[in-house]
Order: C-alpha cells, then structure tokens, then sequence
C-alpha cells in the first residue's frame, strides 16, 4: 500500500538521520574541549580527571615538551608555568595540579596559526606535580614538574 | 574601563601576545576572614583570542587560575595593523572584551 511505503520511507530516514547525527555526536566527544564541562573541572583525584578528560587514551611522556615551573614556590596561589613543545600539528595544551581540589586547571586549544605556547600563572593548593598534556592528532604526549608549595594557595 | 590588558610584541615574523585580566577567580572554598562565610565561586570560564576576527585560542579554565589571571600566547604571524580580540565569560555569566592593534 501507497500509504505503508512513505511510512515506511519516512521512518527509514528518521532513523538514518539519527544514526548519522550519533556519529557527529561521537566525533564531537573526542574533540572533547569544545566546551566548557562541568565533568572536566569537578573536584576529585587527578586519575579521574584524566579519564573523563580522555577517557582512558594513553599518554606518552615526551622530552619535546618544556614545562617551566618553579622548584619552589613561596607562595601557592600565584604559580607562574609555561608549556612549550617541539611538537609537529599541537592541537591543545592542558594544565593540571596533582593535587588541587579541582585538578584540571586549565585547556588551551590552539589553532594552526599559533606555536604550541602558552604561559599562565596557576594556583597551587600544596606541593604537588604540575602536568602539562599537550595533544597532537590522536596522541597524548606528557610532561611533569614537581613544585615545592610553602604557603598553600588555598586561603585567599 | 575594560578589564582586560593586551600587550604585543612582533619578533621574527611571530607575535607574542601578553594578556592581564582583572577577576577575582575566586573558586569557592574561600571563608571571608572576617564574617567567616564562604566567598561564591566567581571565576573566568573562557577565554578567546582572535587574530583578525579568526579565534585561534579557545580556552577553558576554572578557579586554579590566579587572580588577575595573566596569560602569554605566540602567534605564528601577525602584522603592523592586525587586531588581536581578546574576550572572556564567567561562570555569573558577566563578560568583557578588549581590542588591541598590531604595531
């Protein structure tokens, strides 16, 4: 019958529409900085935060990544860091502070036109790892530094 | 008066671009030391920088920034005249932005 085929037709494009909008959907979470989340930046352990942020991709450590923090800082809420890398095609840099209440300090997506740099100056709640994760196509390169806090940056 | 600062400097074809912002970046845990209660969370949540209108840094952030957060950036190219839009939002949704001219 007339009327069951455009039902039908109408169904099927329904469905491949759905489908094809799932795919744009999945590719979107893999860029997963497009936007700001809530998920990225809630309080817990830096290991959660790394999964939600890649959820579960590996990460390289790398020597072609320059993180400059200083050894000892006096006071934590002013920690000054700059992350530059002799990686081809860097897509993004991320900070994050082992052990703030909320790890990931900060994301930085750079396009094309810029050198992967970029300088910034962090809060520390205690003595702790800075990381920076700096991505390239589908690789996640890695670099640490630990930074010794005397006065917590915490307290305001 | 913006609350946004940009400084620029070209260097071998390549443009460092230095931005200080005036935002308290407070993350919410803080106690006022004197009535003791707990200061809101108001903190910068992104931040974009345009070269000539194209956005070529999109970043995202919370309160582990400082206050008066500083950032420096290094744009590949860059020339006499460019404009370089420099614009924030905040988690209370207030916003600013500032333009600066290439010298």
């Amino acid at each position: 019958m007339p009327g069951n085929r455009r039902k039908f037709l109408k169904q099927a494009c329904i469905i491949s529409i759905s489908s094809l909008s799932g795919t744009v959907g999945l590719l979107n979470s893999h860029d997963a900085f497009a936007e700001w989340l809530d998920d990225h930046f809630a309080p817990g352990k830096i290991d959660n935060t790394i999964e939600r942020l890649y959820s579960g991709a590996k990460l390289v450590e790398s020597d072609k990544i320059e993180l400059k923090v200083p050894r000892i800082a006096e006071n934590g809420a002013v920690v000054p860091v700059s992350v530059s890398s002799s990686l081809e095609n860097v897509q993004s840099i991320t900070l994050l502070a082992d052990k703030n209440p909320v790890p990931l300090v900060a994301t930085f997506i750079l396009t094309p036109d810029m050198t992967p740099f970029v300088s910034a100056r962090i809060k520390m709640a205690e003595t702790s790892h800075v990381i920076a994760i700096v991505k390239t196509g589908d690789t996640l390169y890695m670099a640490q530094q630990q930074v010794k806090v005397t006065i917590g940056g915490c307290g305001g | 008066m913006s609350s946004i600062k940009i400084r620029s400097k070209r260097k071998d074809g390549k443009t460092e671009i230095r931005t200080l912002i005036a935002h308290p970046m407070e993350h919410g845990r803080n106690r006022d030391p004197v009535t003791k209660e707990l200061i809101p969370a108001h903190f910068i949540k992104t931040l974009i920088v345009r070269h000539n209108d194209k956005t070529v840094v999109t970043s995202h952030m919370a309160g582990s920034i400082s206050k008066d957060p500083y950032f420096a950036f290094i744009l590949n190219n860059g020339a006499a005249g460019d404009k370089i839009e420099i614009n924030w939002v905040d988690n209370l949704g207030q916003t600013d932005s500032e333009t600066h001219i290439l010298k």
